[in-house]
This record gives structure tokens, sequence and C-alpha cells, in this order.
């Protein structure tokens, strides 16, 4: 493996949008055979220079040239860069559901004679490469009834299928659970072992430096520095004070913690099965409790119930034959539908911003107050200047970066929707939080002041229940982390005796099996 | 100048329809040498497209929520039917004939709306074959027959003007003060609006903004009563037009309801985990959209003075495409009631305009279906810039 032959030079690119500067002369060195991760806040400039790398921005819309397996490269569309090997494979998966394994990777690349594909050659191929990514499914299983971790790597055989030189990962790990991402980057690093280039865009820095071999950072459009991993000592802090320009020597900020005796929230015995397959039950006999001013945590790998059981929760909004029962304050309560949970002061923050969270076409304003039009309005008729006060003094209170409260919320960006969100949820006033991936996907910065935002609803005596499948976040900011496993609650443990290595005991201890 | 900008560019969707409209009535007072804007013409437009208008503005919501109505064309003529029965052959008084002709439109709707929200069949598939189910009822309740004359009371809502209670002959007079009146509730609104803006702070129109807006609006509003004014004055129907316009308006854009309404085509599940009751929502929509159906049917069937097995033929089509040109979204969340009312004028004036012209009716057919894909083309092209 030689390490001074670069695949890839970008020099001095910059590009410009009406009115910003999204990339200012910026350098990308990556060397043949390598793992080149590439790290940044969020609007950093990350995806636009993918995009310039791979023809998305034509030749010509930007300055600065790309030169690749020493040649210069004018690309004026994603197909010439694919034609020289550079795939990029994208955060949000492009497989269609409907289809085979086997067809989509074949998919715009059938193996086909006059028209007329060739399925037996197609399913060996399609074998081949399986076996290339670890993947032991029958390749005329349909894409939606395999899990995402699996998705990702028919993606990684679909790139292989076309003679990759340079393979781009745009945040492969974000949807993954720890098992599924360790299975993914430990194949990036049997790909390098092979002779395979890779640039890999994370926002989760252990993996990357686990990884990688080099590391180049960005902020506000800029090439900050490109670290060799492996001939200098890096450590996480040294990463983010880059990222941010600024020293966070606390990710998770401090929180007084005031937590009353009283149990505001408790659930008992409660079950769920799934929706579509009444026999498959979920959740079993889940009890859970949280106190006032209390974060609790809920551990658990994918499929472990966790969105289910909050979303069950949350005024049945997910799962049939749901049984058990909630207590609010000590009463006994029944949520049959989510405004009623809303009623009892209940909140949800969805894992899922975009589909389940935001009403993208509409404004800041009307996304926040959605929850809780009652707040602005007398009998049902909205007092549009009350709600204009309302939303511009969320906006202020929570940061939100949006030019004003009419902007389209598809514009902003992820952790600016997030807030957004959880505005929505703290405008109606809710005792009781539950927070499902809070920080998925947004940047280090905006993460913090996210969990500056947990910290201070916890003061104010609010109970906050929050699931996240990373266990480092849970382990900053939970005061009591319950974990679950296969749909039971296998422990509650005190933050106190709480470590990873626990935790993760626990999250793969099923009782049932 | 900036100001007038901003306001351009934050309203370019609505100017644009608006100056389409525009557009189209200069070239046809054109082509037709003056008779488009005629006094008689004027009334004429208003009352041909009036039963379009109504289904139009039920058609806008059904959009706004992600769906469609195929079956509004069936259910006017079915209802229509059902009005000359009660009317024609029973003789039951006008006022109780037409409350159980909206009662038939809500209860169509409301089955419609049942199997779309509660049992989850796609929109497309319930409301087609609702479009055979009330054609076919419509026959069988006609059994094949016209029936008329309707009564006098009946038709005066599709077909009869206001009185001139100053009785001059020349000029309508009542009509005049009807759009003076209508001048100073505007003006006066206006100001209301302006006076709460700055007790919060807002920012607002500079002033000889906002009394350009109001001398332009001023000076349309009276024009058009003065142009009706010289004919029989006021059509009924009109009234009723205004008032369905300003009454889904306030709807849409000042209450729960109607943000909710939006926030289930934006994003139903979003919606739904907000607290919005998605299901009874759509299933609102589709009862509503019955109701105005029915009404539709009503107006049509007294403009006729006959309830005819054929009324109500394509009526869907036009109301889509009037919601379509007046800036609806097939993906939900986006629509206004005015685009709705433009959407149908602009096809109307269309219409009005190529029969001056002597155009046959398989060129106005023609020419119709490129004006609308025209309009979306040009909104579609728009965005992707």
């Amino acid at each position: 493996m030689s390490m001074d032959s670069p695949i890839l030079e970008m020099k001095s690119i910059t590009k410009r949008f009406p009115g910003v500067k999204a990339l200012d002369d910026v350098n990308l060195n990556v060397q043949q055979g390598e793992i080149h991760a590439l790290i940044g806040e969020n609007g950093a400039g990350k995806s636009t220079l993918m995009k310039v790398l791979s023809g998305v921005h034509a030749y010509g819309t930007y300055e600065g040239e790309i030169i690749f397996n020493r040649n210069l490269c004018e690309f004026k569309n994603i197909n010439e860069s694919e034609e020289l090997g550079i795939v990029i494979i994208h955060q949000e998966l492009a497989l269609i559901p409907e289809l085979s394994i086997a067809e989509n990777i074949f998919l715009g690349n059938e193996q086909q004679k006059n028209g007329v594909i060739n399925w037996s050659e197609t399913l060996v191929k399609t074998i081949e490469l399986l076996k290339k990514v670890g993947l032991k499914v029958n390749p005329e299983e349909k894409i939606k009834n395999i899990g995402v971790g699996q998705q990702q790597l028919v993606e990684i055989a679909k790139a292989l299928s076309k003679d990759v030189r340079l393979l781009i990962l745009d945040e492969p790990t974000a949807a993954l659970n720890e098992e599924d991402s360790e299975n993914l980057l430990n194949l990036l690093v049997e790909l390098k072992e092979q002779g395979m280039t890779s640039i890999l865009i994370s926002h989760k820095l252990k993996e990357l430096l686990k990884v990688s071999d080099s590391l180049t950072v960005l902020r506000d459009g800029q090439t900050i520095q490109t670290y060799h991993i492996r001939n200098q000592k890096i450590t996480e802090s040294i990463i983010i004070k880059d990222m941010v320009g600024r020293d966070l020597t606390n990710l998770y900020p401090e929180r007084k913690k005031v937590i009353g005796n009283e149990v505001v929230f408790e659930v008992k015995d409660w079950s769920v099965y799934h929706p579509l397959d009444p026999n498959k039950q979920l959740l079993h006999n889940v009890n859970l409790k949280v106190k006032k001013g209390e974060i609790i945590g809920i551990a658990g790998l994918m499929g472990a119930g966790r969105t289910e059981l909050a979303m069950s929760i949350f005024g049945k909004s997910y799962g049939k034959k749901i049984s058990g029962e909630l207590y609010k304050d000590g009463r006994k309560i029944k949520l049959n539908d989510v405004s009623e949970a809303i009623k009892h002061k209940i909140a949800y923050v969805s894992e899922n911003r975009k589909d389940y969270g935001l009403v993208l076409i509409d404004s800041v304003r009307k996304n926040l107050t959605l929850s809780n039009l009652k707040k602005v309005s007398n009998k049902n008729i909205l007092n549009m200047n009350d709600e204009i006060v309302e939303a511009e003094s969320i906006k202020t209170k929570m940061n939100i970066k949006a030019p004003t409260i009419e902007q389209v919320t598809t514009h902003l960006s992820g952790g600016n929707q997030q807030k957004v969100v959880l505005g929505k949820w703290i405008f109606t006033d809710p005792d009781l939080l539950i927070l499902d991936e809070p920080s998925r996907g947004i940047d280090v910065g905006a993460k913090f002041e996210i969990y500056k935002i947990i910290n201070e609803l916890a003061e104010q005596g609010k109970s906050i229940i929050m699931i996240s499948s990373e266990l480092p976040e849970l382990l900053g900011m939970c005061d009591r982390i319950y974990t679950l496993c296969e749909g039971e609650i296998t422990a509650d443990v005190n933050i106190e005796e709480a470590d990873q290595e626990t935790l993760m005991t626990y999250m793969t201890q099923s009782w049932r099996s | 100048m900036e100001g007038i900008k901003q306001l351009l560019a934050s309203n370019i969707r609505r100017f644009t329809m608006i100056i389409a409209l525009i557009g189209i009535i200069i070239l046809f007072q054109i082509l037709t040498q003056g008779i488009l804007l005629t006094p008689l013409n004027v009334t004429n437009i208003i009352m041909q497209n009036s039963y379009i208008i109504v289904l139009a503005i039920g058609m806008m919501l059904i959009i706004i929520t992600g769906e469609i109505d195929l079956s509004v064309g069936s259910v006017a003529a079915f209802v229509g039917a059902v009005s000359g029965v009660l009317l024609v052959s029973w003789d039951l008084p006008v006022f109780l004939g037409i409350i159980i002709c909206l009662a038939f439109g809500a209860l169509i709707g409301a089955w419609q709306g049942y199997w779309v929200a509660y049992v989850n069949i796609p929109s497309f598939i319930v409301t087609l074959a609702g479009m055979l189910i009330f054609r076919g009822l419509t026959l069988v309740v006609l059994q094949g027959q016209t029936l008329a004359p309707f009564p006098d009371s009946f038709r005066s809502l599709s077909s009869a003007f206001i009185p001139d209670l100053f009785g001059n002959g020349e000029l309508q007079l009542f009509t005049i003060l009807i759009g003076l009146i209508f001048t100073v509730i505007y003006i006066v609104s206006e100001f209301s609006i302006r006076k709460k803006d700055i007790k919060y702070e807002f920012k607002t129109l500079s002033m000889p903004l906002l009394m350009l807006k109001l001398i332009l609006f001023s000076v349309v509003i009276n024009l058009f009563t003065y142009v009706l004014a010289q004919y029989e004055g006021l059509p009924y129907v009109l009234l009723l037009l205004v008032a369905l316009v300003l009454g889904y308006t306030f709807i849409m854009n000042k209450t729960v309801l109607g943000r909710h309404i939006y926030a289930v085509g934006g994003n139903a599940n979003a919606a739904k985990l907000s607290g919005v009751k998605t299901k009874r929502m759509k299933f609102l929509v589709f009862m509503n959209m019955g109701i105005l159906a029915a009404l539709s049917g009503m107006i049509f069937a007294g403009r006729l003075n006959a309830a005819t097995p054929q009324a109500g033929n394509l009526f869907e089509l036009d109301a889509i495409a009037a919601a379509v040109i007046g800036g609806a979204s097939f993906t939900g969340g986006i629509g206004t009631i005015f685009g709705a009312v433009i959407g149908a004028l602009v096809m109307g004036v269309l219409n009005n305009g190529m029969s001056l012209m002597g155009i046959g009716i398989d060129w106005q057919q023609a020419i119709k279906g490129l004006v609308l894909l025209a309009a979306v083309a040009f909104d579609v092209l728009n965005k992707n810039k």
C-alpha cells in the first residue's frame, strides 16, 4: 500500500451560491488505498464539496481543479464521474423497496442483451457481490423486507458492481445501531485492504478515528486541517475544537439536578403487538417511571422496541392490542389519541423529524404552533398577531437560525429543524417530554445547544424520557437508564453505576431467549 | 420602491395568476371587439361559471388535503335530479326542498369521506366509483326523463337579480350602492388590521402603498358593480359566491380547522403526531364537498330550469382544472380559495371568449387542455429554477 500517491486532488475549490460562498479555497488530497474521513458541522460544506466532486455541480460552476487518477476532470454531470469510478452512497438510501436485492444492485446497469435481461447472470453476480460485503440473505428478497443495516450493505454491493475506484459514503452509520455500524466499518477496512479508496463523511468522531487513515476538517466552507491519523496522535477534543473553532471542553453541558420525589409518569405492564402482524408481540410488560425533573434514558439496539414503546404510549400512535396502564401524577389515565396525550401534558419528539416532526412545506411559525393552536386562538379562531409574537419569542429563546419565522422549514439545517420540533412541543407546555433520538444527524454545535435546552427543561421541573442509540449521549445526559432488549426492560441502571459495557450487556441480554 | 418589490416577491404566485387572468381578459376583449366586457356578457360569465366556482372551492379543499374527487359532476346531477323530483313532481315548498337536497349532498359526501378517511381506500377509486354510482342513480331517479319547470323562487338563486329599490330604470342604483358599501367595509377593515399591526409593533405597509392598494381595490370593485348596474344589476348568485369565498377564506386562514386541513395535506404523519385528527379532517372535507356539489347541482338545475340526466357532465374536470390553475398542488398542503376562483374564471373567460368568437366546441376543448398543461408547466418550471 503506497501512501504517497494521491488518487484524488481537489485544489483551491471555491463554490459560490447567490449570496454565500459555500466553499472557499478548499483543498482535499486523498491517497490511493486509504479511508479518508471528512468531518465538519452541518453547513461546513462537506456535501457541497462532494457534489462538486461527483459533477452534481457541473464543471464551470465552481473555481479550482479536480485531479483524479492524474487526469484533470471536468465533470458535467454525475454520469461522467461514475464512469471513472467515483460512486457516492447518500445518507438517504436510493433503493427501491418493492424490488429485489438483485434488481436493485443492477438497476440502470442491467445484465442484458438487446434489452432482454439475463436473470441467471444477474443472480450469480449478485451472490458474488453479497458475499463480498458479507451479507447472507436471499438475493431475490425484496429491499423492504431487510433491515436498514443490510440495505446499507446492498448499496455498497451496488457500488462494487460498478467497478468503483473511489467510494464516498455520506453518513453511512447515522441510521444504524452499534452492531450494524461495526459491521459496516469492518467491511470498509476489509475493502481497503483489497485496495479500495474511500471517503467517509460522518458526525461520529469515535468511529472515524477508529477506521480512517487521514482526516480532513472543514469549517464554514474552508479546509481547517488534514491529519494523518496513523502518524499523529489525534484526540476527539482536538477535532471538535477544529470543527467548532472553539474549545468544547465538555460535550454535555452541566445541569443543576433538582429531582423531586413524586413520580410524574409511570408505565405499568405495557404490552404492544405489531400493527400488521397481530401475533407478533413487540413489547412485553414494560414497566418504567420518571420523577419530576428527572431525565431517564432508554437504551436499546435497533429493533428492541424503543420507538414502538414511545409511540404506543403517545396516544396509541403505533401498534395493535395495546394493554397496560399509564399513570400521570399518580392518577390512572387513558390516551386514545395524540390530542388526549397533549391534554395530559405529554409531548413526543419523533426520531424522524422530516417525516413525523415537521410539515416541511410550512413556515417556522406554522410548525411551532401546530400542536397548541388553542393557545393562540379564541373559540377556534386564530389570533395571527398573538401567533407571530409567540413564534418570534420561541425562535429567539431557542436560537433558531432562520431569517424570519416565515421561512419554510425545508430550507433549515438539521439542527435548526430539530429546534423547531422541540420548540413546537415546548409550546404545548408539557410536564413530560419523550425525546426520540433528539440529536440524530445534527452537528456538534447544535447538539450542545439541544442538550442545553433539555437540561433547562429538566431544571424547570419537567420530566424527560430520552431514547438514543448513542450510549455516550445517554451516559452524559441521564439520571437513570433503562435498557430495552427485544421488547423487554432488562435493567434499570443508576447513572453512577452505568458505563457502556454494563449497558451493552443488558441491551443484548434477553430473558426470553 | 423597496416595499413594492418585497410585496411582489412574497406574493409572486398570486400576482402571476391575476396577471394571467387580466391578460386573457384583454386578449379576448380585443379579439371579440369589445363584446367580452359588455354588461350583458359580464353578467353571463358570472352566471355561467357560478356552479363551477362553487365546485372549485370544495375541490380546492380536497386537493389541499392531498386527495381528489372525481364524482362531483355526478353528485351535482344526482342532487339536481332529486330537487326536480321534490319540487317539480312532489311540489314541496322550495325552502324545504333545498334543505333536503343539501342534506343529501352531506350524506353523499359523508359516504365517500368514510371510505377515504376511515377505510383508507384511495380517493381516486372511491370517487371513481361514486362517479358511476351517482350518474347511475341520476338516471334511476329521473327514469331517463327531464323534469321541468322549477318554481320561480327556486330559479331565482341562479338566474334572478336583486331588485332595484330606487327604480329609475336606466342604471341599477342599488347595485352601485352595494358596491360602495362594500368598498367602505373593505377600507375600514384594512385600517383596523393596520391599527392592530401597529399595536403589536409589526411592520406595516407604508402609507402611500396602502393608499395605492385601497384606491386600486376600490376602483376595481366599483367599476365592476357599475358594469353590472348597466344591465340588470347584481345577480343573487354573485352574492352567494362572495359569501362563500369570504367564508371559506376565513376558515382556511383564520381558524384552527383551516390550519389543521393544511397540515394534513402538508404532512399527514407529522400532523397526526401533533394532535391533528387527520381522519376526521379528511372526512369533513369530503362531506363539505358533497354539500357544495349539491349546491352546485341546484344552481345548475335552476339555471337550466330543468333536471336532466346529462347535467353535470365533466364538471369534475372543470373543477379540478380550476383548482390546479389556481395554484393547488397535487402533493397536498398548498392552495387558496382565492386561487380556485381565479382558476375557474380563467377557464370561464376562455370558454366565453372562444364561444363569442365562434370557435367550435372541438377546438375549445383542445385549447383549454393546452392552457391547463401550460399553467402547471409554468409553475413547475418556475419552482425548479
